[in-house]
């Protein structure tokens, strides 16, 4: 079971993710959205929204960064197993109650206010339901973690990640030993990675950054097969 | 110079009698669908009254359009770029669909299915967004209509500044007018500056501003960023949604559904040739009532054969340019100067003009209420104060305004000297600076109306832009996805199933 959830399970998450986002760009552009509610509701959604998305983004990068960098380059820059873990706590768990009471906020706003829930599909519910199951998971970390600052259970799910990466096939037998709250945080993890395509999760492939660097504000399309140049 | 072509729109608001035709049947085409029935892309505003959505004139309070920096550059009023993307996760600037009204319905069925009761069964309203049923219709569509409602909030209209707006509260004083209003296809939209996706454009052959649905994430930018909140939210399918100019049609040379059904034949339409290389200099002219000749000065002669030629080399085919030359857009605003763009000091540089109404002042001066001016009425003491139109067509500034009401006044004086005196009077004319043969070209074109002389359409070039060959057995015009509905069957990815316009006729 543990080499299915940590060895194999990661694989059939990220290719649902890739395969499936390509599917759904590529068949059913249309459905591709945000899917905001602020028209019909502006109560509770400017300030929840915000605390959500900038605490997601904040750990979104923490985890990226903190968990796909070779242990060998903070070893190489001199940053401790110890001084990291800690870092990873404490910026984690201010983003994390961030994010935690936005999501509750939003949660709170779709299920109860009458319009923005008549217009909320299943999968809506499901998955800000599941997100903040995740978060109140990676905040119970946070104690454990400081129960032991050496960063050897750090480095172990460091470990396993940059083994999954790199088709280690030994990856699952790092984290053999970790607390279980982290291996429930890590299955809730890869099941939103399974479900991301399904879900309004995927605007997140279109954060619309290329717009900073868009030439100029306006945009003329020809249909003509040969445009004149100027 | 660049020059593209672009079909532009005039409404001659002294003719319209307020009667939504056009509304009605633009929504009958494009918006009535679950996610938009609370969008009007065409509707008809009774003025003075805030408008729909509330307030919208007021970009103090809604931050559209741009504003000219310290440094003379343009931005949009909602801020730069990265000021957009800052608000990407909760909006400031956005209306809530009560700024528009929340959509209703009524229990129809009720009527009929209702038990034997002592009172009669009512039909009573029910959201259309949560489907519960609503106590109170507070707000709806036009619910300014006629000069609904206490002038005390009608007076709110942006378009009193600068005005002792009390007096006009008073029943004797009292003035209205009709505003239809749709997407202004602006040379330089703020709509397309806002939009993250880039999924909003313009279209080089024709103007047209349009959203691309499959490119559309729903940032909802566009929104706050039309200065005339002419963008609508579709709630139901998460996309921004606005008016097309009914594409389709004007692609095959026919009027938009709106000019169409006009019954008072207010609507002109027709090519206007424009310096593209020139907007970004015309937006930005310092004061905000040097725009509105700031506008005029990028229209180009269609009658200039250095124009013809350079049209020419940019693609604009030959029958665009002999369509520009018989352009009643470019004689009402270009030859006779009667027609505006509206609120000129949003800098977008709309490409939809009003002709201002002229109605209420011949009413009064008939009655001997009016001081008159020799043969004519003067324009200064009209029922409908000059500051009024002014502030909503040229920023404030009274000249252009008064001209143009004047060579109306002095069209009716000269064509009613003519036809019922049988006397031809050049003075009036000259007076205002027309000569005969203009004022009998007004008379043709805004009086008589004509059919071919109102809409000057010339199809597009399709041959020139696509290979017909690739369209074999195609889908024409659909709600994206290719050729399906812009649902899957499955609904794998959730979509609700989307009912487009050409599967609601």
């Amino acid at each position: 079971m543990h080499e299915f959830l940590f060895g194999t399970y990661p694989y059939i998450a990220l290719t649902v993710l890739a395969i499936g986002s390509i599917a759904r760009y590529e068949r059913d552009p249309f459905t591709w959205k945000s899917s905001s509610s602020q028209l019909l509701r502006r109560k509770q959604l400017i300030l929840g929204s915000i605390l959500f998305h900038v605490g997601v983004l904040i750990i979104f990068a923490g985890h990226f960064f903190g968990l796909l960098t070779p242990i060998a380059v903070f070893d190489a820059l001199g940053v401790g197993h110890s001084e990291k873990q800690l870092m990873a706590a404490v910026g984690g768990g201010i983003a994390g109650v961030m994010a935690l009471i936005g999501g509750l906020m939003l949660a709170h706003r779709r299920l109860s206010d009458p319009r923005v829930r008549a217009r909320t599909t299943f999968a809506d519910t499901a998955i800000i339901l599941i997100l903040i199951l995740q978060l109140i998971l990676g905040l119970a970390t946070v104690p454990i973690s400081f129960e032991h600052l050496d960063g050897v259970e750090m480095a172990k799910l460091m470990a396993w990640a940059n083994g999954i990466f790199i088709f280690d096939g030994n990856a699952a037998s790092y984290i053999e030993e970790v607390n279980i709250i982290f291996k429930a945080h890590i299955v809730l993890g890869l099941t939103i990675f399974l479900l991301f395509p399904f879900t309004r999760l995927v605007h997140m492939l279109s954060a619309p950054v290329r717009y900073l660097w868009r030439p100029g504000y306006q945009i003329v399309r020809t249909r003509k097969q040969n445009p004149v140049k100027g | 110079m660049k020059v593209r072509a672009q079909i532009g729109m005039v409404l001659n608001l002294d003719k319209c009698i307020g009667c939504h035709t056009c509304s009605v049947t633009c929504k009958n085409v494009w918006t009535s669908r679950d996610g938009v029935e609370y969008a009007w892309f065409n509707n008809v505003e009774t003025k003075p009254g805030i408008g729909y959505p509330k307030d919208w004139e007021n970009q103090k309070r809604w931050n559209g359009g741009w504003v000219r920096t310290k440094s003379g550059k343009l931005q949009p009023k909602q801020g730069a770029k990265w000021r957009i993307l800052a608000n990407i996760f909760g909006n400031p600037d956005l209306p809530e669909i009560d700024d528009f009204y929340e959509p209703f319905d009524f229990d129809y069925d009720h009527l009929k299915s209702a038990p034997e009761m002592e009172a009669f069964p009512t039909a009573r309203p029910r959201s259309r967004i949560s489907g519960q049923r609503m106590e109170k219709i507070e707000w709806g569509p036009n619910w300014e209509e006629i000069l609904g409602g206490e002038f005390e909030k009608r007076s709110k209209d942006y378009n009193f500044e600068g005005i002792q707006k009390d007096i006009y509260g008073e029943y004797e004083n009292t003035f209205m007018m009709y505003l239809p209003r749709l997407c202004e296809h602006c040379l330089n939209p703020t709509c397309v500056a806002s939009c993250p996706s880039g999924a909003i454009y313009k279209r080089e052959e024709d103007g047209i501003v349009l959203i691309d649905q499959e490119k559309c994430r729903g940032w909802r930018m566009c929104v706050s960023g039309c200065p005339y909140k002419k963008i609508y939210y579709n709630w139901e399918s998460g996309k921004s949604e606005k008016c097309t100019f009914c594409y389709p049609r004007i692609e095959s040379g026919l009027p938009t559904v709106c000019s169409e059904t006009c019954v008072g034949r207010i609507r002109y339409l027709g090519v206007m040739l424009y310096d593209a290389d020139k907007i970004q200099e015309a937006a930005s002219a310092a004061g905000e009532q040097d725009l509105y000749d700031a506008q005029l000065g990028l229209f180009l002669d269609p009658n200039d054969p250095e124009v013809q030629a350079a049209a020419c080399k940019e693609g604009v085919p030959h029958d665009w340019i002999e369509a520009a030359k018989k352009s009643p857009v470019w004689k009402m605003a270009m030859d006779w100067k009667i027609a505006f763009p509206l609120h000129p000091e949003y800098r977008t540089l709309p490409m939809v003009w009003y002709i201002p109404p002229l109605s209420p002042i011949q009413n009064a001066a008939e009655a001997g209420k009016i001081g008159v001016d020799r043969e004519m009425p003067d324009v200064k003491s009209l029922r409908i104060p000059v500051r009024y139109l002014a502030n909503m067509l040229t920023a404030g500034d009274e000249a252009p305004v008064i001209k143009a009401l004047e060579r109306m006044l002095a069209m009716r004086g000269y064509m009613r000297a003519k036809t019922v005196d049988g006397v031809i009077d050049l003075g009036i004319a000259k007076r205002v600076g027309l000569d005969p043969l203009d004022i009998e070209e007004m008379y043709k074109i805004m009086a008589i109306a004509d059919y071919e002389d109102r809409f000057v359409v010339p199809t597009a070039h399709r041959e020139a832009v696509e290979d017909a060959y690739d369209l074999r057995s195609g889908c024409g015009f659909t709600d994206g996805n290719g050729c399906s509905s812009g649902s899957s069957g499955g609904k794998l990815f959730g979509s609700r199933k989307a009912v487009t316009p050409t599967e609601a006729f």
